[in-house]
């Protein structure tokens, strides 16, 4: 049984493994990570000053179009995807995912999917043009020809994000070690669990939206033309149907995550267990009932209006409630502040002040100033970096001696943190005064007025850029060079996962472990 | 009926699971935008106007109420017809059936096919705004150098909300002539 990996290429092509196929994951999601990072360095950069001075206004549309769909479907759903293959199995103790077949089947579509996306930057016409939102008739009538390889990449990350999804819930509900109840799981399985519940509901409806694009560019179909009888306001109601829930599958197991680390470095149970549990479930139901907060503009009555401005202020109680399980359980706890309890300090702050914007844009008649300006681009970048992506760098920094069996530098590390805090601030927070202003979003250009917070947005992005080179450099070093180190790690931690020897063997649990 | 599941647990799940998925897609597709036609057809909420409207008795016209309509005329991207209503605005009672007319001009050198594309404001007129006859119930062929009177019919509800004291009705004229090819071959013969 305690035979070893495969070598060489071999390896990573055909195994099942989900230790393997969860580094693939982190690794590939890094990669697109960098990838996202240059194009949103491109739009900074031709955003540094006022006027038209790098690209021109076609190609920028492509890279801010790009930058979401590369953040979104490739480095924070990826990463998220390959946390839950390593971190799933060995917090339940399970030997391995329940369908690893298909588990590398999900992952190794992944890469074409994006090769195909990424191409079409390179074609006549260039890229997707029309905003990550796609829009229709941007999408249909006025798309680039390219749009075709858009959509068919997006009906492959959706095949993917769809079979990560099923093969996490058929392990959390099949495979738990005997005695693991689902009220004694930590909270990052329950969070996936729930995440993936969403995935399944919600990736099918983005996908006939793209198909339902496809139809109406290609075979002549009018769900989104007026002349034929269609109507492209529909296209953003069936767009965020699947978005607004997407937008918490992008947060859920973040949660999960600050929920483990704080606790560790805390010192103390993580306050609240069962009522972190019934928040979560309830910020999934509830996602279903807000999708039209995004289109306050398209003209609803006034009903529609007051429904959506409620049901999305509601959100706000169980996110709330976990706010402050996480600042109770910090309380009186003794505390120390190693790297991972430093990124999820920082994401439990800065999170907040996402979520306190997004109140700010729930009230619907507000929303009328702030709609499609930069304030909203401010919001929901403070909600998804300081948000899902420390999280993941939290949970990276976290459980990197567990699988590379090495620490890393701690000092480095806090260098890490605070150069991309620091990044992170001086680029997204101008952006609430730029779009309070009126600076509108996704435009190349802009008038004089913004133009001393758009230099701050723009060198902050570099900082934060470069911070992220570090990271790279940090994790490498770690792999190849870092002190050995023990199988409990952190002394506050517990789980399933510290039981183990660091790095974890190949195989684990083939045995089913005892829980107390 | 009790659908048989495979003994594995893991399959039967996987099995439920997928049908969600086929199920979800289904929905996108097939489900969502007739139930949203039907939605906006009761609400009037995206201001499409009815279709053809039967008066069956026709009650007294309501002198005691006067209801503003204005009308708009725009031209979908691309299209190159000149098109517009030949009064901006006219006055009318209640029940009282009057008839305007819409001018169009196809100055190109090509038989065209066109399509008007209703929406009225405020969205809760729409259902009191009925139309017994139309240009925009179907597509208008015109050929080149060719212009045209296109008459619209309406009567204004009895029931109107008290509230509305104008109606705005806008037009988008779209270029179909691509979807049509064989009214444009009837227009050569």
């Amino acid at each position: 049984m305690a035979h070893g990996p495969a070598k060489g290429l071999r390896r990573w092509l055909f195994t099942t493994n989900h230790k393997d196929i969860g580094s693939m994951y982190l690794w590939f999601s890094f990669a697109m990570f960098i990838v996202g990072g240059i194009f949103a360095l491109i739009v900074r950069a031709e955003l540094f000053e006022p006027g038209l001075q790098i690209v021109d206004p076609n190609f920028f549309n492509q890279m801010t179009t790009m930058h979401g769909l590369v953040m979104v479907f490739g480095a924070i759903m990826p990463a998220f995807v390959g946390l839950a293959n390593w971190m799933i199995p060995l917090m339940i103790g399970a030997p391995d995912m329940a369908l690893p077949r298909m588990n590398n089947w999900s992952f190794w579509i992944l890469p074409f999917a994006f090769l195909m996306l990424l191409s079409t930057l390179f074609m006549p016409g260039g890229g997707p043009n029309f905003g990550w939102t796609f829009y229709a008739p941007l999408s249909t009538k006025y798309a680039p020809e390219s749009v075709i390889f858009f959509i068919f990449a997006v009906h492959i990350m959706g095949a993917s994000s769809i079979m990560g999804a099923i093969n996490i819930i058929a392990t959390v509900l099949n495979m738990r070690a005997p005695g693991m109840t689902l009220m004694k799981m930590p909270l990052f399985v329950w969070t996936w669990l729930i995440t993936a519940y969403l995935l399944i509901v919600v990736m099918p409806v983005l996908a006939g939206a793209v198909t339902m694009v496809l139809m109406d560019t290609r075979f002549g179909t009018s769900f989104f033309d007026g002349a034929g009888g269609g109507d492209p306001v529909m296209f953003q109601h069936i767009f965020w149907f699947f978005g607004h829930p997407e937008v918490y599958i992008m947060i859920l197991p973040a949660f999960g995550i600050i929920s483990a680390i704080i606790p560790t470095f805390a010192r103390k149970p993580l306050f609240g267990y069962s009522s972190m549990v019934y928040a979560t479930a309830s910020i999934a139901f509830l996602s279903f009932t807000v999708w039209a907060h995004h289109m306050f503009t398209v003209g609803m009555p006034i009903a529609g209006e007051l429904f959506f401005m409620y049901a999305t202020m509601l959100i706000a109680v169980p996110t709330g409630v976990k706010v402050f399980n996480w600042a109770a359980t910090m309380f009186k706890g003794a505390m120390t502040f190693e790297t991972p309890m430093l990124f999820a300090i920082a994401f439990v702050m800065l999170f907040t002040i996402g979520g306190l914007s997004g109140l700010m844009l729930a009230i619907a008649p507000a929303d009328f100033q702030y709609h499609d300006t930069y304030f909203v681009v401010a919001h929901f970048h403070y909600v998804l970096v300081p948000g899902a992506l420390f999280s993941i760098i939290a949970a990276a920094y976290y459980w990197l001696p567990k699988w590379s069996g090495r620490m890393y530098n701690e000092v480095l590390g806090k260098t890490h943190f605070w150069v991309a805090f620091i990044g992170l601030n001086l680029t997204f927070f101008p952006m609430h005064f730029a779009g309070l202003a009126g600076m509108p979003r996704r435009i190349p250009d802009y008038h004089m007025m913004f133009a001393d917070w758009n230099m701050i947005s723009s060198i902050g992005a570099l900082i934060f850029g470069a911070s992220q080179i570090l990271f790279l450099y940090i994790v490498l070093d770690a792999i190849f060079r870092g002190k050995k180190a023990t199988g409990q790690v952190w002394e506050g931690a517990e789980g399933l996962e510290w039981t183990l020897p660091s790095p974890a063997p190949y195989h684990t649990f083939s045995k089913p472990p005892e829980i107390k | 009926m009790k659908v048989p599941m495979p003994s594995n647990p893991v399959t039967a799940l996987c099995l439920k699971l997928s049908a969600l998925v086929i199920g979800m897609f289904v929905f996108a597709i097939w489900i969502l935008p007739p139930m949203y036609d039907v939605f906006c057809d009761i609400t009037g909420l995206n201001g499409k106007t009815g279709g053809r409207y039967q008066a069956v008795d026709v009650p007294a016209v309501d002198t005691s109420r006067t209801i503003r309509v204005q009308f708009v005329s725009t031209n979908n991207d691309g299209m190159t017809w000149e098109f517009g209503p030949e009064v901006r605005s006219i006055t009318v009672h209640p029940g009282e059936q009057t008839r305007i007319d819409y001018a169009a001009f196809n100055p190109t050198g090509r038989d065209m096919v066109a399509q008007a594309i209703p929406s009225l404001t405020p969205a809760r007129a729409a259902n009191y705004f009925h139309k017994t006859e139309c240009f925009c119930f179907e597509q208008q062929p015109l050929g080149a150098g060719e212009r045209t009177q296109m008459p619209m019919l309406f009567i204004v509800d009895h029931d109107i909300p008290e509230s509305v004291h104008t109606i705005t009705l806008s037009y988008t004229l779209f270029d179909v002539t691509d979807r049509f090819p064989e009214l444009v071959a009837a227009m050569a013969d």
